[in-house]
């Protein structure tokens, strides 16, 4: 998804896709037929891996889930949640470092998928940890940063989820629906020092992960710089 | 020391628990092949003290027995208090210590004794046991990330222990101190703390009867990632007090340093006693989740030790001495 800009879109629609929306052509499409269905595959994996290793505790007597559960379910979901969000955050840079622009169209998919995870995580943390203990829950928000840094996280997806879809871009106009877009990159940068302030003592996971962030970052920084001077 | 090396034809009582050899088939698995190994190599005095689980002989009943175990605080399973627990020497997740464990060398083991008393030195792991009798002490563990176990330890009286070395007057804490051996410790090689890990405790605390060096678990020789030789067990406060392989103990007039509270000294105080009014930075603690159980429960006042040592803390701010 999620910050598409438009021109991103006009540029895919008239150089890659196939004059006229005949439907045979469009059977050809190895991103409608190939591509995105692999993302929904591989998107789904880690749940579905979450899923087998839920019943093979319950049924037959696994301990893939620790001995806390609750706890490596949190955490398993806050993981891929973020993985998710900068996987979603790669596809610009993707297409900015390889000039695939095709890329783009899995964009909002990814996107979404990272909405997903950062809302089962959330869930989690509401429903199996907390129990709906709603004051416990406020007082987490209010007194613990990292979970407020975590849900300030979550906050800022909301809309971008909400307006993902074609009718929310024309509603809203393109250049509006951009700049609200650009709201990801406040989350991601939330995303990445909510992990680093959950974990005690000084430890490298949550640095590489932020590592990363910066890097796509970057990489968005210097195209527009890079495309001043070349031209 | 009255650490029985297993003959093959020995039964462990855990081996009779169907449950052990179920849930886990890897160490099934490893302990069908060590126990042939142990069978080739039995002429080999110097067979590594992993290669099996070891039974402790002589362990006697103590007043923190099961017989004394409120009804609602059931033992932990064997492979819960042996496969979760945090020793970042290990490795930060709760999985890692017994992942990378397994080869640490805890045989031959020497404690340095050091600071106010008159016997310092260093003594061998064998002669610190030795004298001492091996109580079972079974104890609820908190810790301070909000979860919780009842673990039966095998340890011996820490006070008795420090009395032989003979503190003086000016023996005001101890303070303890985890090995350094970042090959063999993998975990220290990254500075997730100043290492070598460093707790203490006040002289008092230290001599207070439920203070223990923990040196079995489960009738068993301690394992490596649970804190082999020797461990703290302070069952009143928050389980990051209670130091794993101990390699120093110094008697001395100042508060010692601790790890944690020089990571985040907000965070972690000295005392770090188990207090359900006063919330972490990180956790409420008024409730904890048990491990094996859904729900959370209320967390007691030093962990339902209040009766035997709220007196140590008799006029002191919990608040402000957190």
């Amino acid at each position: 998804m999620i910050a598409t800009t438009m021109s991103d879109t006009a540029t895919v629609n008239s150089a890659a896709r196939p004059q006229g929306k005949d439907r045979a052509a469009k059977k050809r499409d190895p991103m409608v037929w190939v591509i995105k269905p692999a993302v929904w595959v591989l998107c789904l994996a880690p749940l579905a891996w979450l899923g087998w290793l839920v019943v093979e505790t319950i049924y037959f007597g696994g301990r893939g889930l620790s001995a806390n559960p609750v706890e490596f379910i949190n955490r398993y979901l806050g993981d891929w949640a973020l993985r998710f969000l900068l996987i979603s955050l790669a596809v610009t840079p993707v297409r900015i470092l390889t000039g695939w622009k095709q890329v783009v169209r899995v964009r909002r998919l990814l996107g979404l998928f990272a909405f997903f995870y950062v809302v089962l995580h959330v869930a989690n943390y509401v429903g199996l940890d907390q129990f709906f203990n709603w004051e416990a829950i406020w007082e987490d928000v209010i007194k613990r940063w990292y979970i407020t840094v975590g849900m300030a996280a979550l906050l800022c997806l909301i809309p971008l989820a909400v307006t993902s879809t074609k009718g929310w871009i024309k509603r809203i106009g393109g250049k509006n629906w951009n700049r609200l877009h650009k709201l990801v990159y406040v989350s991601g940068a939330a995303a990445c020092l909510h992990f680093f302030m959950m974990r005690k003592g000084l430890q490298y996971e949550p640095l590489v992960y932020a590592a990363i962030f910066a890097g796509l970052m970057l990489v968005r920084a210097v195209e527009p710089l890079k495309r001043r001077f070349s031209a | 020391m009255l650490i029985k090396h297993r003959k093959a034809s020995d039964v462990l009582g855990s081996e009779i628990t169907p449950k052990s050899v179920f849930d886990d088939r890897r160490r099934f698995l490893k302990t069908a092949a060590l126990a042939g190994a142990g069978l080739a190599a039995s002429a080999l005095p110097s067979l590594p003290a992993y290669a099996a689980r070891t039974k402790l002989d002589g362990v006697v009943k103590s007043k923190w027995s099961a017989e004394s175990l409120p009804e609602d605080d059931p033992i932990n399973s064997y492979e819960d208090a042996t496969s979760y627990n945090n020793f970042y020497e290990f490795g930060t997740a709760k999985g890692d210590p017994k992942d990378n464990a397994q080869d640490f060398k805890t045989s031959p083991w020497e404690i340095m004794v050091e600071g106010a008393c008159a016997k310092p030195g260093k003594i061998s792991f064998e002669d610190l046991i030795k004298p001492a009798t091996l109580e079972e002490r079974i104890y609820r563990f908190r810790c301070v990330e909000a979860w919780s176990m009842v673990i039966p330890w095998v340890g011996i009286s820490l006070g008795d222990v420090l009395k032989r070395f003979e503190p003086t007057s000016d023996a005001r804490y101890v303070y303890f101190e985890t090995l350094l051996d970042p090959e063999q410790m993998p975990g220290q090689r990254a500075p997730v703390l100043n290492w070598p890990y460093k707790e203490g405790l006040r002289i008092d605390e230290a001599m207070h009867p439920l203070s223990i060096l923990a040196v079995g678990m489960y009738g068993e020789v301690i394992p490596n990632q649970n804190g082999a030789p020797v461990r703290l067990m302070v069952p009143w406060k928050y389980g990051f007090k209670s130091i794993k392989s101990i390699v120093k103990i110094k008697f001395q007039k100042a508060m010692p340093p601790t790890s944690w509270n020089e990571a985040a000294a907000r965070e972690y105080g000295f005392y770090s006693n188990v207090n359900p009014m006063v919330s972490h930075p990180r956790w409420s603690q008024a409730s904890e989740r048990r491990i094996g159980e859904l729900f959370k429960r209320k967390t007691l006042m030093f962990n339902g030790y209040e009766e035997e040592v709220a007196s140590l803390y008799e006029g002191m701010d919990l608040r402000k001495w957190y």
